[in-house]
């Protein structure tokens, strides 16, 4: 089994195709969304593929460390950032093929006028463990 | 009695439940149950007779199982006596238990699931937190697989290739976990031993017990991996090597080669050497062309490489890697290695840091990282 990361994008992927901002549904068309999600983990836990997942909201703040003795230093969220997550799901599959289709199916959730969104979703490999037998 | 000694009554159990009629699914549920309960109640007051309680409590947790689903479906259920065990040993149960969860409907995942937990008496969240998934996860994992096999007859032949399979990955590519899979998978190797006379288990056991040997060697103190030529050897574990090497030999002495019984060949001239630089590599390269001639993979003959390297010096072993497909997993490693070695630090380090950039876990990542980084301060 591999584990992936499936990552969806506020900003910074391609346009999706069915292009239209959430708060332009109708609120049947934002329940269908949400239950499509939903129904989507729960049917990841159905075929033991499902690990975790987590909804991101817009704002973010920048942390670095400032020095022995100091706080860290905060700033941002800078507008220049051209990425911006907007939530994660982790699936352990078969294969990247299996991962390729999940991807896909996700990508499906209904939008405007019930019609898939078809977004692009980022789909990353997490590294596995050391093999014992290598040699 | 220990957690082991407890598990390895499981399939015992199972197999008793399976011949007294009920079916595999629901029998391995109600074992499971009774694992749990034994978990709890043991350490304040054991029994006198372990397996017979797990059996009682199992065959209780079934027949209440198969009573509230009979009542459910509103129709009689015929299990109320204790019929006797037929007449199947629990060494034939055993075999057909590890059988039936290496069943090649499964997928490797449901399979290695499967056969932890009903063969291995592990606990779901045992599994769960092995391979790093949510217990809930775990437990679809394997229902859907027992569904997968629920039409498989208990007594149907298998296939001991199938089952070795699945117990190199538990034992080869196990996470960390509060079980240690590889220990488990040894455990369950030679359980399988035990019960089944055939070569290639006992390959595959000797294989274990000499990886398993190095295993503290393996890592150095700062958490990285040690690669096989720097392993401090007085740390290897002689009395598992001693034990593997006689496993092998005894296996091989039957001349029924297998790619288990070259493998732990292989791993045994390497723990034969009092010093990474007394292997036998000429020998190492004779079985690593056994090894091709019976599974024809490229990785083996990528390994091959370098053991040719070592055997006939650098030019020779990236001679035998000219060959194969640069795309394969770990080439650039093999080429930085060889590279190094034939003198030519710089395209080594490149290769090191490419291949740093391929790895797919994190140890080899940044082992190779610091292979690139050593030749750099070289340059």
């Amino acid at each position: 089994m591999a584990k992936y990361l499936l990552l969806k994008h506020y900003r910074g992927a391609p346009a999706p195709v069915n292009d239209v901002p959430m708060e332009k549904w109708t609120p049947e068309e934002i329940s269908a969304h949400i239950a499509y999600m939903s129904d989507f983990a729960n049917r990841l836990v159905e075929t033991g593929e499902f690990v975790s997942e987590q909804a991101l909201l817009p704002e973010g703040t920048w942390v670095r460390y400032d020095g022995e003795g100091r706080p860290p230093v905060t700033d941002g969220p800078f507008a220049e950032t051209k990425d911006l997550i907007a939530g994660f799901m982790i699936i352990d599959v078969d294969s990247h093929e299996r991962a390729v289709e999940l991807a896909g199916e996700l990508s499906a959730a209904p939008g405007k006028d019930g019609k898939p969104i078809h977004e692009w979703l980022e789909l990353r490999p997490c590294f596995a463990e050391m093999p014992t037998i290598t040699e | 009695m220990t957690p082991e000694e407890l598990r390895s009554l499981t399939p015992g159990v199972l197999g008793i439940l399976v011949r007294r009629g009920a079916d595999f699914a629901a029998a391995e549920d109600a074992v499971q149950d009774a694992l749990v309960e034994a978990l709890r109640v043991w350490p304040d007051d054991p029994p006198r007779d372990p397996k017979g309680w797990l059996v009682t409590v199992a065959w209780r947790r079934f027949l209440d199982a198969a009573r509230s689903e009979a009542a459910r479906r509103r129709r009689e259920e015929a299990a109320d006596q204790e019929p006797p065990p037929g007449p199947a040993s629990s060494v034939d149960d055993t075999l057909q238990l590890y059988f039936l969860c290496a069943h090649p409907s499964l997928t490797p995942a449901s399979a290695v699931a499967l056969t932890l937990r009903a063969v291995g008496g592990l606990t779901t969240r045992q599994i769960a937190e092995a391979y790093l998934v949510p217990e809930a996860t775990m437990a679809q994992r394997i229902s859907r697989a027992k569904r997968t096999v629920s039409r498989v007859r208990f007594d149907q032949p298998g296939d001991v290739a199938t089952v070795l399979r699945v117990l190199y990955l538990v034992f080869n590519e196990g996470y960390t976990g509060d079980v240690d899979l590889a220990a488990e998978a040894i455990r369950l190797t030679r359980q399988l031993a035990a019960t089944i006379d055939h070569p290639e288990v006992h390959g595959l056991l000797a294989l274990m017990l000499l990886h398993h040997a190095r295993r503290d060697a393996r890592t150095g103190d700062d958490g990285g991996l040690v690669p096989l030529a720097e392993q401090d050897r007085t740390r290897w574990d002689t009395a598992l090597i001693a034990e593997g090497v006689l496993i092998l030999q005894a296996a091989l002495a039957r001349d029924r080669l297998g790619e288990f019984q070259a493998q732990a060949a292989i791993a045994a001239l390497h723990a034969d050497a009092p010093h990474a630089g007394e292997t036998d590599w000429v020998q190492i390269v004779e079985w690593y062309d056994e090894l091709a001639r019976l599974t024809d993979s490229p990785v083996v003959r990528l390994n091959r490489a370098v053991a040719v390297g070592e055997a006939d010096g650098a030019r020779a072993g990236l001679a035998a890697l000219s060959d194969l497909d640069q795309t394969l997993p770990r080439y650039a490693a093999v080429a930085a290695y060889l590279h190094e070695r034939d003198g030519d630090r710089k395209r080594a380090a490149r290769l090191y840091a490419e291949a740093a950039a391929q790895a797919s876990n994190l140890a080899e990542r940044d082992h190779l990282t610091r292979q690139a980084a050593r030749l750099h301060r070289q340059l």
